[in-house]
């Protein structure tokens, strides 16, 4: 048993207005320094079974046609190993 | 459930192809392009064609720099110059009729119309076709803020959108795909920026299923003082970019999305979809930042950025203005700090407009700016030569004309031709279909036509959109038409409606135009009020097919003759073209947006029958017209014949009667017959007030011709019985045929003699359907 995340972030040339809206509001926190704020989503999935070529190859396909709209998203998948799990195998 | 919209098949974008400079490790100054005459630019790629790059090299004296070219490029795409439409669309002015309602006619950003009281109005309709079929939320999103960005470049404030849309086969799975995503595009911004969506069309047909037609329309109001226009004038006055940073988004947009279809059949590699991301709060931030510098006086000229961006607004304020312009790209805010200049210059980022301010003026307009949270930034200025002149890190970029940017680009005398198909699809008479044969197969089919996805209530749609906000909204979806209260003390309103049918333009362009333009009449004409004028978003295939340029060049005659006859004038409008997949362009569709005045809002003329013991009248001739019909496509889908004869002055009496009744008090509901004729109307009318109908079949006329023949000129309105005579009368009396046809009455549609359908299995029929298919 094993998590997968996969990270969507709008592409780097997209508008993102979210991460826009939280750059203005910094200073007025008095938060400064900061030059750019882009926000994006995280899914965590947990798998059944061993996360094999064959079920990263299933993760990337699901990410691709559905958790990201990939028009104007970009997306990583990434295996991260439980440590409960690890520990019984 | 905006999941719907990621789940579309993924779309590998090739890389980038913006002009890079010729020499990476040099910038391609003017200078530069002077020096080094045999320089390749990748001027095929950005969309120009040999001829029209010689023309560009011709006008220079000398090669462009990349710079040079990406303007040129896209000024030059269909989309901004008009190339393939302009030599037809001077019909417009041309047959133009005589109207003191028009104030600003076509050429400016939007057409403006007095309706009295010191009142004006602008409105337009414009396409965002290919972008929404890309990336349908942002497409469809974006395509309202443009619009509402054209209105406000006139000085008006926005008081309502509408949208006319269409999509593929219902049932076809890619369809789900767009319309969710359109449909919550639309409700996403205009929800967003609080403004009313009242009116537009929602049709199904698999003609758009690689194409939708996503149409946006906007209303806005202003005092008759406040007229804008689009100029740059006075030297020494200054250039001011306000509104969003410029970042990476919809590059080459204009000449590559718009103009040629994005998929190539040849196998090379898709061109890059360039999605432009829009921010409604930017917009409201833009609105109300823009009417305060207005109202201030404090503009000489703006425009706002849509396709092209920067290259659009600089070149044509300049142009319409008396002297040159001087830009420092430099000083234009980024987004994204790595884009260069030509990439700045062509990127269609959203939210943003372009002000010419005189320098005394200067602080106060970027006081206003900085009140609304809006970026500005001073970035030229108007000088007394006739150049436009860009530059970037000190060096000259950009040194041209702008009349040739942006005015006097290629104009193509297409070659048109009739199809050689159309003669055998007009003789393909919808009139041998068989038909019902008894009273149970005329209930079967009434049943099947109002829950035809065509026919079907869109509520499901249309309660994604807010229709109320801002509280003056009289009426919207579902009534004949949507109006908007102007002034709260006099009551004073506008109606709007759109209407196109694909399907009529399909048998025959000129008449086709001419059928959408009396049908959004009769819709304004059914809810009270006065049809003044018109705006248009002509919906084709490629120019470059002599068969598609025929139809367009058809309806183009056909909406300029009848717009002279109904003494409407075009005020503005918009051209797609190149909307088809591979070989096969959608149905024509050009889409018409009638403008109605209405003195007094509380007298509108609603559908809904909604008192018992009324009296129902036909208005108008029913003849057997079946050509095009909803009848032929739900029952046979057949699609051949002739569409329905126009009679624009029928039309025009028929405005007069439904105008004179709504002042006179002479009615109190009212229904325009169009697609699914009087059965269609009688079933809408009935479900919206809650009560049933008993209709009697009059003398001479076939029970199925009655119920579905869609004859034009026609119109079914209830009459109380204290005002029959009287209604009777004025119809006698200005000759328009009225044939008495039923009572509202009871929880049935009765057609006596040949059967009854309870009110509620109307309702069932009528209303299921949308939100099985996509709900």
């Amino acid at each position: 048993m094993a998590r997968v995340v996969v990270d969507v972030m709008l592409k780097p040339e997209i508008l993102d207005p979210q991460g826009q809206a939280v750059q203005r509001a910094l200073p007025r926190l008095g938060f400064e320094g900061i030059a750019d704020v882009r926000q994006g989503k995280r899914f965590e999935l947990e798998v059944e079974g061993p996360v094999d070529d064959a079920a990263l190859a299933r993760i990337n396909e699901l990410a691709e046609t559905f958790l990201a709209n990939t028009v104007i998203e970009d997306f990583t998948v990434r295996v991260e190993e439980l440590e409960e799990e690890t520990a019984t195998a | 459930m905006s999941s719907d919209i990621h789940s579309s098949a993924p779309r590998t974008p090739a890389p980038p192809q913006t002009p890079a400079p010729p020499q990476a490790s040099r910038l391609d100054t003017t200078e530069h392009a002077a020096a080094t005459p045999d320089t390749e630019l990748p001027w095929a790629e950005l969309g120009l064609k040999e001829d029209e790059y010689a023309r560009v090299r011709e006008i220079l004296g000398r090669r462009p720099t990349g710079a040079e070219l990406a303007m040129y490029s896209v000024m030059w795409s269909e989309h901004c110059s008009y190339k393939s439409s302009k030599a037809h669309l001077r019909q417009f002015g041309e047959k133009a009729p005589h109207s003191d309602a028009l104030l600003v006619g076509i050429g400016e950003n939007a057409g403006v119309v007095d309706i009295g009281q010191g009142y004006a109005v602008t409105f337009k309709v414009e396409s965002h076709n290919h972008p929404s079929y890309v990336e349908p939320y942002q497409g469809a999103a974006t395509g309202v803020g443009g619009i509402v960005r054209d209105i406000i470049a006139m000085g008006a404030r926005p008081v309502a959108v509408v949208d006319p849309l269409r999509f593929g086969a219902p049932e076809h799975p890619d369809t789900r795909r767009v319309v969710s995503g359109v449909v919550a595009g639309i409700g996403g911004y205009g929800n967003c920026l609080g403004l009313p969506n009242i009116g537009g069309e929602v049709v199904f047909d698999s003609c758009y299923q690689g194409n939708p037609l996503v149409n946006a329309g906007a209303i806005g109001v202003m005092r008759h003082e406040d007229i804008h226009l689009a100029k740059a004038a006075g030297t020494g006055n200054k250039v001011i970019l306000y509104g969003a940073r410029t970042g990476g988004d919809g590059i080459g947009g204009a000449s590559i999305l718009a103009s040629e279809t994005f998929e190539d059949s040849s196998g090379k590699p898709a061109k890059r979809p360039a999605v432009q991301v829009g921010d409604p709060f930017q917009e409201k931030l833009l609105i109300e930042c823009t009417l305060e510098a207005f109202a201030e006086r404090l503009v000489v000229g703006i425009q706002d950025l849509g396709a092209a961006g920067l290259s659009c607004a600089t070149s044509e304020l300049a142009s319409n203005g008396s002297g040159g312009m001087r830009v420092e790209l430099d000083d234009v805010p980024l987004r994204d700090s790595t884009l260069s200049p030509e990439e700045i210059l062509m990127s269609e980022s959203q939210e943003r407009m372009c002000a010419v301010v005189e320098p005394s003026k200067v602080e106060r307009f970027l006081a206003i700016c900085e009140k609304w949270d809006v970026t500005a930034t001073v970035v030229g200025e108007v000088t007394d030569g006739d150049r436009l002149e860009i530059y970037w890190h000190g060096e000259k970029i950009v040194d041209v004309d702008p009349r040739t940017v942006a005015h006097e680009g290629p104009v193509y005398q297409r070659p048109y031709a009739r199809p050689s198909w159309q003669d055998a699809l007009q003789a393909d008479d919808a009139g041998k279909l068989p038909r019902p044969v008894d009273g149970k197969e005329l209930r079967e089919q009434v049943l099947r036509l109002v829950a035809s996805p065509n026919q079907a209530d869109k509520s499901w749609i249309t309660s994604q959109y807010d229709h109320l906000v801002q509280g003056n909204t009289v009426l919207a979806q579902r009534e004949d038409a949507g109006m908007i209260r102007v002034d709260e003390e006099t009551n004073l309103g506008v109606a709007l409606a759109t209407d196109g049918n694909g399907r009529y333009a399909k048998l025959d362009p000129y008449t086709g135009a001419q059928l959408a333009l009396s049908e959004a009449y009769r819709n304004v004409a059914a809810t009270g009020a006065e049809p003044l004028a018109i705006t248009d978003c002509l919906n084709f295939g490629s120019p470059e097919d002599p068969d598609v340029m025929w139809q367009f060049v058809e309806a183009i005659r056909g909406l300029a003759d009848g717009c002279r006859q109904l003494g409407t004038p075009v005020t503005g409008g918009n051209v797609s073209l190149y909307n088809q997949t591979g070989e096969t362009a959608v149905h024509p569709t050009p889409v018409v947006g009638v403008l109605g005045v209405i003195d007094d809002v509380t007298r509108r003329t609603p559908i809904a029958f909604a008192q018992e013991g009324q009296l129902l009248y036909l208005l108008g001739d029913t003849r057997e017209e079946l050509g095009g019909s909803a009848w032929s496509q739900v029952v046979h889908d057949h699609l051949g014949g002739m569409p329905p004869a126009v009679d624009l002055e029928r039309e025009r009496l028929l405005g007069e009667i439904l105008v004179s009744a709504s002042r006179d008090g002479m009615i109190d509901a009212a229904h325009d017959l169009s697609d699914g004729g009087l059965v269609q109307a009688v079933v809408e009318s009935c479900l919206k007030g809650g009560k049933g109908a008993r209709l009697v079949v009059p003398d001479g006329i076939d029970p199925f011709v009655l119920l579905f023949s869609e004859s034009q000129g026609r119109a079914v309105v209830a009459v109380p019985r204290s005002e029959e005579v009287r209604f009777n009368d004025m119809c006698g009396a200005r000759g328009l045929p009225v044939t008495r046809i039923g009572v509202v009455d009871g929880e049935e549609v009765e057609l006596q003699g040949q059967f009854s359908i309870p009110l509620s299995e109307l309702r069932t029929a009528h209303r299921e359907t949308i939100p099985a298919l996509f709900g």
